[in-house]
C-alpha cells in the first residue's frame, strides 16, 4: 500500500510531503461537513460551495487508493439528512464525482494549479446536476442559475484547498539544511 | 483515461462497476424515499450521528451573538426598554379585557353546549439554520421528539405562522415554511370571512392565494389568518396580507398575491403548537354505516 508522494505529481516545483494517513483524511472530511452545516442565510448561503464535495473531490485526485466510493456515499446521505433533502440524492452525486475523481487522477495532477480548476469545475458542475436531475424528476423546480454559482466558487477555491489540506503533510525540518 | 491496473494487481471490482453498485444504491433509496417514505428511521440514525456536529458548527454563530449581546449600547437599551414598557401596558390593558372575554366565550359555549377548545400548549424553539436544499423552503430548530413536539405541529413566530413540523429526529426538528412549494394552508379572510387557501410559491417573500374567482371580494391589504378547519392549524393564526390582486377576465381565476405576515428570515426563536385534538370522525351516510354494522356483526 505504500505508495511514495513522489509519484504522485509530475508537474514542476513538486516538494516531497508526508504519506497521508486515513484519519488524516476522515479529520479534512469531518471539518468539511461541519463547515457545510454552518447556520448561513441569504446570499453567502447561495455562493457557499460544497466543502465536502471538494475536499472528497481532492482526495479523490491526490490520493485515490486511500478513498473510495464508500465514503462519498455515506458522506452523501449525511448530507441528504442535514438538508432534509431527498435521501440519496446527494449519495449519488458524489458517488459519479468520486468516480469522475478517480478516473481522471492521473491526468489532473500533471496539470498546474489554474488548469485543475478547469477539470475541476466541469466535476462540481455534474455533481450539482445530478442533484438537479434527481429533483427534477422528484417534481423540484429550478432554483434560478445561482444554483450553479456553488460549483464556480467552489473551483475558484481549489488552489486554497489544496494549500490547507497540504499544511499538515510538509515535513517539519528540511534534513538538507540542518 | 480509464484506471485498470494489470491483473497481478488485482484490487476488487472495476472501478466501473463499483460504481454502478453504488448508483443504484442510491437510486433505490432515492426511489424508496420519494414514492414510500420508507427512509425515516434510517434517516433518524443519521440524524443522531450528525447532531454533535450541528451543534459545533452552530457554536461560533452563539459565540458571536453573545459577544454582540455584551456591546450594545446603553442608549440602545435604554430605548428598547421604554418601548417594551409602553407595549408592556398596551399588553396589560388587553389582556384584561380579554380575561373577561375568555369567561364570558366560556360560559357562552357551555350554554351551547359546545365542545370546549383545546388549550394549546406549545415549545419555544430556536431555528437551528436554514435548510440548504435550493429545492425546498426548510428550517431546522433545536427541539425534538424527545422534547415532545409532534410531526405536522403547526409553528409560529411573533408576528405569524411560519409554518409546519414535517419531520422530527430525536433532538431536532424540520419545519417545512409556509413558502415551501408543498405547503397549503387553509386561510380565512379576516374582513369577510372568506375561506380560502393559500399556496406556497417555492420563495421567500410572497404566496399565492389560488382558486378565487376573479370577482372575489378579496382587497389590497386584507389581513388572512388560518380557519382551523383542517384540524392542524389551530384557528386565528395571522399568514398573510393580500399585496396584489391581478383580476384578468380571460382567466377563470384571479391572481392574488400575499406578503407573509411571519418571516423565518427575521429572528431566530420560533413557538411550535401542540397538536390539535383530532377532528370528530367524517360523518357517514346512513347506508354505509349499516353495511359497516352488517359486517361486524357477521365477524362477530
Amino acid at each position: 500500500m505504500m505508495r511514495s508522494p513522489m509519484f504522485g505529481r509530475l508537474s514542476g516545483s513538486e516538494e516531497i510531503l508526508l504519506p497521508v494517513k486515513p484519519l488524516y483524511i476522515a479529520i479534512t472530511l469531518l471539518v468539511a461537513m461541519m463547515i457545510n452545516l454552518l447556520p448561513l442565510t441569504g446570499w453567502v448561503l447561495a455562493l457557499r460551495p460544497d466543502f465536502v464535495a471538494l475536499v472528497l473531490l481532492y482526495w479523490g485526485i491526490y490520493q485515490p487508493r486511500k478513498i473510495g466510493f464508500l465514503p462519498a456515499f455515506l458522506l452523501g446521505l449525511a448530507m441528504d439528512v442535514a438538508d432534509g433533502s431527498l435521501f440519496g440524492q446527494h449519495a449519488l452525486a458524489y458517488s459519479v464525482m468520486m468516480f469522475a475523481a478517480i478516473a481522471l487522477h492521473r491526468r489532473v495532477s500533471m496539470f498546474d494549479m489554474r488548469h485543475q480548476i478547469l477539470h475541476v469545475l466541469p466535476i462540481l458542475l455534474i455533481m450539482q446536476l445530478i442533484v438537479l436531475g434527481v429533483r427534477q424528476a422528484a417534481g423540484g423546480q429550478f432554483p434560478g442559475w445561482w444554483y450553479f454559482l456553488s460549483s464556480i466558487v467552489g473551483a475558484l477555491l481549489w488552489p486554497a484547498t489544496d494549500l490547507l489540506l497540504k499544511i499538515p503533510l510538509r515535513r517539519r525540518t528540511d534534513p538538507d539544511e540542518a | 483515461m480509464e484506471y485498470t491496473p494489470p491483473p497481478f494487481f488485482k484490487r476488487g471490482p472495476s472501478l466501473l462497476a463499483r460504481l454502478g453498485f453504488f448508483a443504484l444504491l442510491s437510486l433505490f433509496l432515492l426511489y424508496a424515499d420519494a414514492r414510500f417514505h420508507y427512509m425515516e428511521a434510517m434517516r433518524k440514525v443519521i440524524a443522531i450521528v450528525l447532531y454533535p456536529l450541528q451543534e459545533l458548527a452552530d457554536t461560533p454563530a452563539e459565540a458571536a451573538s453573545r459577544i454582540g449581546n455584551f456591546f450594545v449600547s446603553q442608549s440602545y437599551l435604554q430605548r428598547e426598554n421604554d418601548r417594551l414598557s409602553h407595549e408592556n401596558f398596551l399588553h396589560a390593558g388587553q389582556l384584561q379585557s380579554q380575561q373577561a372575554l375568555i369567561a364570558e366565550n366560556l360560559h357562552l359555549r357551555q350554554l351551547l353546549e359546545m365542545q370546549e377548545r383545546a388549550e394549546q400548549t406549545s415549545t419555544a424553539a430556536e431555528i437551528l439554520y436554514v435548510g440548504r436544499d435550493p429545492f425546498t423552503r426548510k428550517v431546522i430548530i433545536d427541539k425534538g421528539s424527545s422534547q415532545g413536539i409532534e410531526e405536522g405541529a403547526a409553528v409560529v413566530d411573533d408576528t405569524g405562522l411560519i409554518g409546519q413540523v414535517t419531520r422530527t429526529f430525536p433532538w431536532t426538528s424540520e419545519i417545512s415554511l409556509i413558502s415551501d412549494r408543498e405547503q397549503v394552508v387553509p386561510v380565512q379572510v379576516v374582513r369577510n370571512g372568506l375561506r380560502a387557501a393559500v399556496f406556497g410559491i417555492g420563495y421567500d417573500g410572497a404566496l399565492d392565494l389560488r382558486f378565487m374567482p376573479v370577482n372575489t371580494d378579496v382587497e389590497n391589504g386584507d389581513v388572512l389568518v388560518t380557519s382551523g378547519i383542517d384540524g392542524v392549524y389551530p384557528p386565528g393564526l395571522p399568514v398573510a396580507i393580500v399585496s396584489n390582486i391581478e383580476r384578468n377576465a380571460a382567466y377563470p381565476f384571479a391572481k392574488i398575491t400575499c406578503t407573509p405576515a411571519a418571516g423565518a428570515n427575521r429572528n431566530r426563536q420560533v413557538l411550535v403548537m401542540s397538536r390539535l385534538a383530532p377532528l370528530p370522525d367524517y360523518p357517514v351516510s346512513p347506508d354505509a354505516k349499516k353495511g359497516k354494522a352488517r359486517k361486524a356483526r357477521k365477524s362477530g
